[in-house]
C-alpha cells in the first residue's frame, strides 16, 4: 500500500478544534464534516487538496477533544496519510480505528516543505520526498495495523476476525 | 531491559512475554464499559459488528452523566442503554438508585481489581490504576469494538515513574498531591506515557487518595496513572469481594524516561486556577492576592466523591454554617457512600450546615444539571476540570480543589486554607 501526493505543511499542536471546529459537530455526515477540515487553520485547505494529498506537521498532532469527528474529516478530505513528529494519543487511536493512515516520524516531519512531493510506502515504513530526493524511514506499521488500515478501519477487522 | 509495571499488564494480556514503548499490540480485555454519553454513541457502533457483546460479565453501562435524566434526549439515550443491556442479558445492570458514577461504582462492586485491562469511553477511565490495574479511556469506534471482540490494540507506552516519600500533613490529601503534580510537569507533561507512582510514599496515601491521583493522570496527558499492590489495595479489594485479582510489579531494572521525585511532607493546600487543572496555586500564594469571593461549592465527583472525602469535608463543616451567599452541593459518588454518610451521621452535618445532599451524579461537573453556573460566577470545585465552560456558562470560574479545601471555603464564603479553619487534627 502506498500514498502519493503533494504535502501541505503545519506547525506544533494542531488541534481537533481547528482540524474541524466545534461548531460543525452537529452532523456525523462524514463529507459535510470534510468540507470544513482545516478551516480554522487553513481556510483554503478545502479548496486545495486532491485526493492522495499528504498533511506534514510538527509535535502533538490532534490534541484537544476525543472527537472522532477529526480524523474522519480528513480522511474524507482526500488526505493520504499524515506524518508528524508526535499525535495525540486519542487522535492516534481514532485515526487507526477508522483506517485513517498516520505517522510518527521527526525527521521527515522537520524537512519536508510545503508543497513537495511525496510518496509513502506503508509495507516498508520509507517516505521519499521526490522533490528533494531525500528518503527517510519511518516504523513501518506491524501486520495487523496494516492490515486494520487497509480494511478500512476497526469495524470491518473485527467483522473479518469473526468470520475466521 | 526490564518492564514497568503497565508493560507488564500489556505483555501478559498479549500473550507475549516482552514488549518494547511503542510497539504496537492486540490486548484481551477484562472489562469494557461505557456511560450515557458514550453508550448509546456505540450502540449503532455494535450493530455493524453482529450487535452482541463479547461476554455478558464483562461489559458494563452505567448511567451517571446526565441521571436522573435532566431533560428528554438523556431520558431517551439512557433508555437505548438500559434496553440494550436489558436485551444482551448484561450480568451487571446498573439502574439508578442502585449505582452511581462510574469510577467510583466499579471499584467498589469490585468490578475492577489489579492486573485486569480496562477500557472505558470515558477520558477518567484511569482512575482503577490506582488498584494496579491497567485502564485508559478510548474513542467511540475502539469502545464498541471493545464490546464486540474482547480486544483493544494498544500502543506500549513509555512511562515516568513519580517516587512518592514521606508523610502527607494534616488537612493536605490526594487532590493536593495529584494538583501539585499537575503544575510541576504541565497538562501534557506525561502525554501518551504512562504515570507510574511508586516508593514508600505509597503506603501512606489511603485508597481514596489513590483513587484520586488516578483519575487525574489524563489531566498531565498520561495515557494511565498506576499504583503498585499494597496491603492496602489487597484489603480493599478484599472488602470489595474481589477474589482473583492479580499482581503485576515492575522490574528492577524498567526503564523510566524521567523519575520525579515528590517529597509528601512538602505538599500544601493546593487550589487549580481556572482554566486550566495544572494551574495550581498554593495558599502562600493565595492569600497574597484579593480575598477571592465563591458562590458555589460542589463536593463530589469521580475524583473527590468516595467516603473519605465525605469524612474530610464533614469534620471540618461540623458545628459550622455555610457562608451566607454561598450554594454547596454535596453529591456522594454511589449509593453505598450515600448510605455510609447516613449512618454515620455525615449527612446530618452536611444538612444542618446548609449544604444540599444529593443523589449520587456526575451531576454539575461537566455542566450537566445540579449546579450549573451563571456567567460570572465562580465555584471551588473537587472535580477534575475547570475548562471554559465545564459548568456551566463559558465565563463561569472553577476552582480546583481538596474536599477540605471546598469545606473550608464553603464556611468562610471565599477560597480558604483548610489548615487555617481545621483546627488541631
Ligand atoms: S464525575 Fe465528572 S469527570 Fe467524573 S465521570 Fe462524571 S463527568 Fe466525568
Amino acid at each position: 500500500m502506498e500514498a502519493h501526493g503533494r504535502v501541505f505543511k503545519y506547525g506544533d499542536n494542531v488541534d481537533t478544534d481547528v482540524i474541524i471546529p466545534a461548531r460543525y459537530l452537529n452532523s456525523f455526515d462524514a463529507k459535510e464534516l470534510a468540507s470544513h477540515a482545516m478551516v480554522d487553520i487553513d481556510p483554503t485547505f478545502v479548496e486545495r487538496v486532491q485526493p492522495g494529498d499528504i498533511i506534514v506537521a510538527r509535535k502533538n498532532f490532534g490534541c484537544g477533544s476525543s472527537r472522532e469527528h477529526a480524523p474522519l474529516a480528513l480522511k474524507t478530505a482526500g488526505v493520504s496519510v499524515v506524518i508528524a513528529d508526535s499525535f495525540a494519543r486519542i487522535f492516534y487511536r481514532n485515526s487507526i480505528n477508522i483506517g485513517f493512515a498516520i505517522m510518527e516520524c521527526p525527521e521527515a516531519a522537520e524537512v519536508i516543505s510545503d508543497g513537495d512531493e511525496v510518496k509513502v510506502d506503508f509495507d516498508t515504513g520509507v517516505i521519499t520526498d521526490i522533490t528533494t530526493g531525500q528518503t527517510f524511514k519511518a516504523q513501518p506499521f506491524p501486520p495487523f495495523m496494516q492490515n486494520l488500515i487497509k480494511m478500512g478501519g476497526l469495524v470491518n477487522y473485527v467483522n473479518k476476525k469473526k468470520e475466521n | 531491559m526490564g518492564l514497568t509495571m503497565t508493560q507488564k499488564i500489556l505483555a501478559a494480556h498479549a500473550g507475549l512475554d516482552y514488549v518494547a514503548a511503542g510497539q504496537l499490540i492486540e490486548a484481551d480485555l477484562d472489562l469494557v464499559m461505557a456511560n450515557d454519553i458514550t453508550g448509546p454513541m456505540a450502540l449503532p457502533v455494535i450493530r455493524q459488528m453482529g450487535g452482541n457483546v463479547f461476554d455478558k460479565d464483562k461489559v458494563v453501562f452505567v448511567p451517571d452523566h446526565f441521571v436522573p435524566n435532566k431533560d428528554i434526549k438523556s431520558a431517551e439515550n439512557a433508555k437505548a442503554m438500559r434496553e440494550y443491556a436489558i436485551e444482551q442479558n448484561l450480568t451487571n445492570l446498573m439502574i439508578q438508585g442502585k449505582c452511581g458514577i462510574e469510577h467510583a461504582i466499579l471499584p467498589e462492586r469490585g468490578l475492577v481489581y489489579s492486573g485486569m485491562t480496562v477500557i472505558g469511553a470515558d477520558s477518567h477511565t484511569c482512575t482503577y490504576g490506582a488498584l494496579g490495574a491497567f485502564s485508559t479511556g478510548v474513542g467511540t469506534t475502539d469502545i464498541a469494538a471493545g464490546m464486540a471482540s474482547g480486544q483493544a490494540w494498544f500502543k506500549v507506552p513509555e512511562a515516568i515513574q513519580f517516587y512518592l516519600h514521606g508523610k502527607l500533613k494534616p488537612y493536605v490529601s490526594g487532590k493536593d498531591v495529584i494538583l501539585h503534580i499537575i503544575h510541576k510537569i504541565g497538562v501534557d507533561g506525561a502525554l501518551y506515557k504512562s504515570m507510574e507512582f511508586a516508593g514508600p510514599g505509597v503506603s501512606e496515601l489511603s485508597m481514596d487518595d489513590r483513587f484520586t491521583i488516578s483519575n487525574m493522570a489524563i489531566e498531565a496527558g498520561g495515557k494511565n496513572g498506576i499504583f503498585p499492590v499494597d496491603e492496602k489495595t489487597i484489603e480493599y479489594m478484599k472488602q470489595a469481594g474481589v477474589k482473583d485479582y492479580k499482581i503485576y510489579q515492575a522490574d528492577d531494572d524498567a526503564y523510566y524516561e524521567k523519575v520525579i521525585d515528590i517529597d509528601l511532607s512538602l505538599i500544601t493546600p493546593t487550589v487549580a486556577f481556572p482554566h486550566l487543572p495544572g494551574n495550581g496555586k498554593t495558599f502562600d500564594e493565595i492569600e497574597a492576592m484579593e480575598p477571592i469571593a465563591i458562590d458555589q461549592v460542589v463536593i463530589g465527583s469521580c475524583t473527590n466523591g468516595r467516603m473519605e472525602d465525605m469524612r474530610r469535608a464533614a469534620a471540618i463543616l461540623k458545628g459550622h454554617q455555610v457562608a451566607k451567599t454561598v450554594r454547596v452541593m454535596v453529591i456522594p459518588a454511589t449509593q453505598n457512600i450515600f448510605l455510609q454518610c447516613i449512618h454515620e451521621g455525615l449527612a446530618d452535618i452536611f444538612v444542618e450546615s446548609g449544604c444540599a445532599f444529593n443523589t449520587p451524579s456526575c451531576g454539575p461537573c461537566m455542566g450537566g444539571h445540579m449546579g450549573v453556573m451563571a456567567k460570572g460566577e465562580r465555584c471551588v470545585s473537587t472535580t477534575n476540570r475547570n475548562f471554559v465552560g465545564r459548568m456551566g456558562d463559558t465565563e463561569a470560574l472553577i476552582y480546583l480543589a481538596s474536599p477540605e479545601t471546598a469545606a473550608a471555603s464553603a464556611i468562610t464564603g471565599y477560597i480558604t486554607n483548610p489548615v487555617k479553619l481545621g483546627g488541631a487534627q
